[in-house]
């Protein structure tokens, strides 16, 4: 493996392969780090169970970005060796842990929309994203539930939890506006039938959240003011940080088989 | 590997009337006839009380065993490994899952069990008192950790008591994946780059001796252990256990092309057996008081996670409460109109 | 403060069609639907299972073993109850 950061050419269907990637792999990364530290046993093993769906999607769709892309490349490449601007994942999924409340809250507002989109997704024209989306749909759904239990608990539990699940719903609420964002590159794979349109999902995924926040007696915050920029590669100051860790090996040993 | 609780002796044992004299000899018979015991048969209360201690010992070890491997999991260096590596540290956490709840089954609450522990009144294995400092200390845990836990698994998966028994074969049964994931990482590194193979051996090095203290103090300083015996809890002693690792791993070192860090270690031809050199026991003693490299950050980790987990566990509990008195309400609801 | 106890439950699963339902394990979990996602979560890891019940464990009636003489040593003399109590020639074939 070369020793430097992938320089690569990224075509529109690239970029498109590589947010769902990023998406998964950095939302999986940041729920691997609640392992050894959950609020209870079970939930230990929920969340892991949880970020190895992430991790295993991941690498479905770096195994294809690899193939789109030729020349050798492989799914680590992808991971261990973009720099933060080439990353593409959204905002949502690279804001910290937080609470418990704040991981539940980023989880749920993230498979409102990703369980529709991978649902949108199994009837794509290219038939390798489709299979990929096929058994994807069924461990976000899972995952759906579960964060919504978990938030109808803590919205409907003490006045601390309920606290807690506002404010972590405030905090990360701006960052859901850019899931329904399309760039033009985008807007060409979704004429083509290669991806879902976001913007055909936002009904959806309004009705799971008022169902979700209504039965934890939250609601929908009212700002309107949406942050964006990472799926064009501006992301916050977080992502650097992720990367840091997990690109840290390939990094200092360039070049070595692991 | 998680027995070393057995090696404390219990010094709370009533003294016997005769009828319990009776009782505890039908006990001692029905283990000798290889019966298990289930948890509402009748049993000593020493032997409840041990079997508490060990099986409760031996959860705690496995979920303070995640945390010096759970600091590998977001600098894993492949999405390969990183995924393997996270699978086997929820594995930990559903193994201790699944030995908090045999252990519940002789009467102590797991909440009782996590008490003693983050108030340190309870011990757990020594070896997750040390650092996990490179990449090659998690290939070096697999192969080496997993492999003396198994030696000491196994025989527990024929223990009397029924409940550790059933979970030690689970346990054993998932853990098969988790050696052989460490030793595919250490013939990985050793088959690297010169960094990566210097890395490995700086493992073994760190991790070898700590290794061989997992299975307790020798026999001859160990007179403990012969209740536990007498009650099939432990079937094989320190040493014999202790033997039986060495002899399966040093081959597999040897193989890696390591060289252990031990340079009275020989084999035997007469005995065929493995020789190696001195345990530093006081090593041993001290990082069971407390004093190894990481034992109070290992605790504090755990007691910072339960305690931020207070408010989660109690808003769950408030949530069920609630729903259990609207569906109260709304039965007795029912019930006027009907009426 | 002493923290309140979340409840212990049951796990059952189902291994394949056609199998009963059998025991696996217990874990805590604060109510039903948690329990039965617990239960997913702890117990299914490796394909266990197809169906999966969960009981409170406190909802379990357990039978005494020191009535174990007077439940189960009874039937023990009944041995009319067996198919081989009952002569049959082997001419007349498999029965």
């Amino acid at each position: 493996m070369p020793t430097t950061s992938l320089s690569h050419t990224e075509t529109p269907l690239l970029a498109g392969i590589l947010a769902l990637a990023d998406d998964a792999l950095i939302l999986g990364h940041r729920l691997s780090e609640w392992c050894g530290h959950a609020p209870m046993l079970e939930e230990d093993i929920a969340l892991a169970n949880i970020a190895l769906d992430c991790v295993g999607q991941a690498r479905s769709f770096y195994a294809y970005a690899a193939e789109v892309a030729g020349g050798g490349l492989t799914e680590d490449d992808f991971a261990y060796r973009r720099e933060v601007g080439q990353y593409r994942n959204c905002l949502l999924v690279e804001q910290p842990n937080g609470d418990f409340a704040g991981t539940i809250v980023r989880q749920v507002l993230i498979s409102a929309f990703v369980d529709p989109y991978y649902r949108a997704l199994t009837a794509s024209r290219d038939a390798t994203l489709a299979a990929i989306a096929a058994k994807a749909e069924k461990e976000t759904a899972y995952h759906l539930r579960h964060s919504g239990e978990w938030l109808i608990r803590l919205g409907d539990g003490t006045d601390e939890s309920h606290a807690r699940a506002r404010a972590a719903l405030d905090e990360l609420w701006p960052y859901t506006g850019e899931l329904f964002e399309v760039d033009p590159a985008e807007g060409a794979l979704i004429e083509a039938g290669t991806l879902p349109d976001p913007r055909a999902l936002r009904a959806e995924f309004d009705a799971t959240l008022d169902h979700i926040l209504g039965e934890a007696t939250l609601t929908r915050p009212a700002g309107t003011w949406m942050q964006g920029g990472g799926r064009a590669g501006r992301h916050s100051e977080h992502l650097g940080f992720i990367l840091a860790d997990l690109q840290y090996l390939q990094r200092a040993h360039p070049g070595a088989t692991w | 590997m998680y027995t070393q609780a057995l090696n404390a002796r219990d010094t709370t044992a009533p003294v016997a009337g005769p009828e319990e004299a009776a009782r505890a000899d039908r006990f001692q018979a029905r283990i000798d006839a290889e019966e298990r015991i289930e948890p509402n048969d009748w049993m000593p209360e020493a032997y409840r009380r041990t079997l508490t201690r060990q099986i409760s010992q031996h959860a705690h070890s496995e979920i303070v065993g995640m945390l010096p491997e759970g600091n590998w999991i977001t600098r894993a260096p492949t999405l390969k490994r990183k995924a393997a590596l996270l699978a086997k540290v929820q594995d930990e956490a559903g193994h201790g899952l699944y030995l908090y709840s045999a252990a519940e089954t002789l009467g102590t609450s797991r909440e009782e069990m996590f008490d003693q522990l983050l108030a340190g009144r309870a011990k757990y294995s020594s070896i997750f008192n040390y650092p996990t400092l490179t990449w090659a200390d998690i290939g070096a845990i697999g192969w080496l950790v997993d492999g003396a836990a198994i030696m000491n698994q196994i025989p527990l998966c024929r223990c009397s008591y029924g409940p550790y028994a059933r979970a030690m074969v689970r346990v054993c049964k998932e853990e098969s994946f988790h050696q052989r994931q460490g030793y595919e990482i250490m013939l990985t590194l050793c088959r690297g780059t010169p960094e990566q193979k210097a890395m490995a051996q700086d493992a073994l090095n760190r991790w070898w001796w700590p290794c061989l203290m997992m299975f307790g103090p020798p026999d001859a300083e160990s007179q403990h252990s012969d209740q536990s015996a007498k009650w099939k809890i432990k079937r094989f002693s320190n040493d014999e256990l202790r033997q039986k690792f060495v002899d399966a791993t040093v081959p597999q070192g040897q193989y890696l092309g390591l060289t252990f860090p031990d340079p009275d270690l020989a084999y035997d031809e007469a005995e065929g057996r493995w020789r190696y050199g001195t345990i530093d026991w006081e090593e041993f003693k001290q990082v069971l008081a407390g004093n190894g490299p990481c034992n109070r950050q290992r605790m504090k980790q755990r007691r910072d996670a339960h305690a931020a987990g207070a408010w989660v566990r109690e808003a769950a509990m408030a949530h069920a409460a609630k729903r259990a008195r609207r569906a109260e309400a709304a039965k007795a609801a029912a019930l006027q109109q009907a009426a | 403060m002493a923290e309140q106890k979340i409840p212990l439950w049951e796990v059952f699963i189902r291994s394949r069609n056609g199998l009963a339902h059998k025991h696996v394990g217990s874990l805590h979990a604060v109510d039903a639907t948690m329990a039965l996602q617990a239960a997913r979560d702890v117990y299914t890891r490796r394909g266990e299972g197809l169906s999966l019940w969960v009981v409170p464990s406190a909802a379990i009636v357990a039978s005494d073993p020191a009535d174990k003489d007077v439940m189960f040593e009874p039937t023990a003399s009944k041995i009319y109850r067996h198919p081989t109590f009952y002569e049959v020639p082997d001419e007349v074939g498999h029965m």
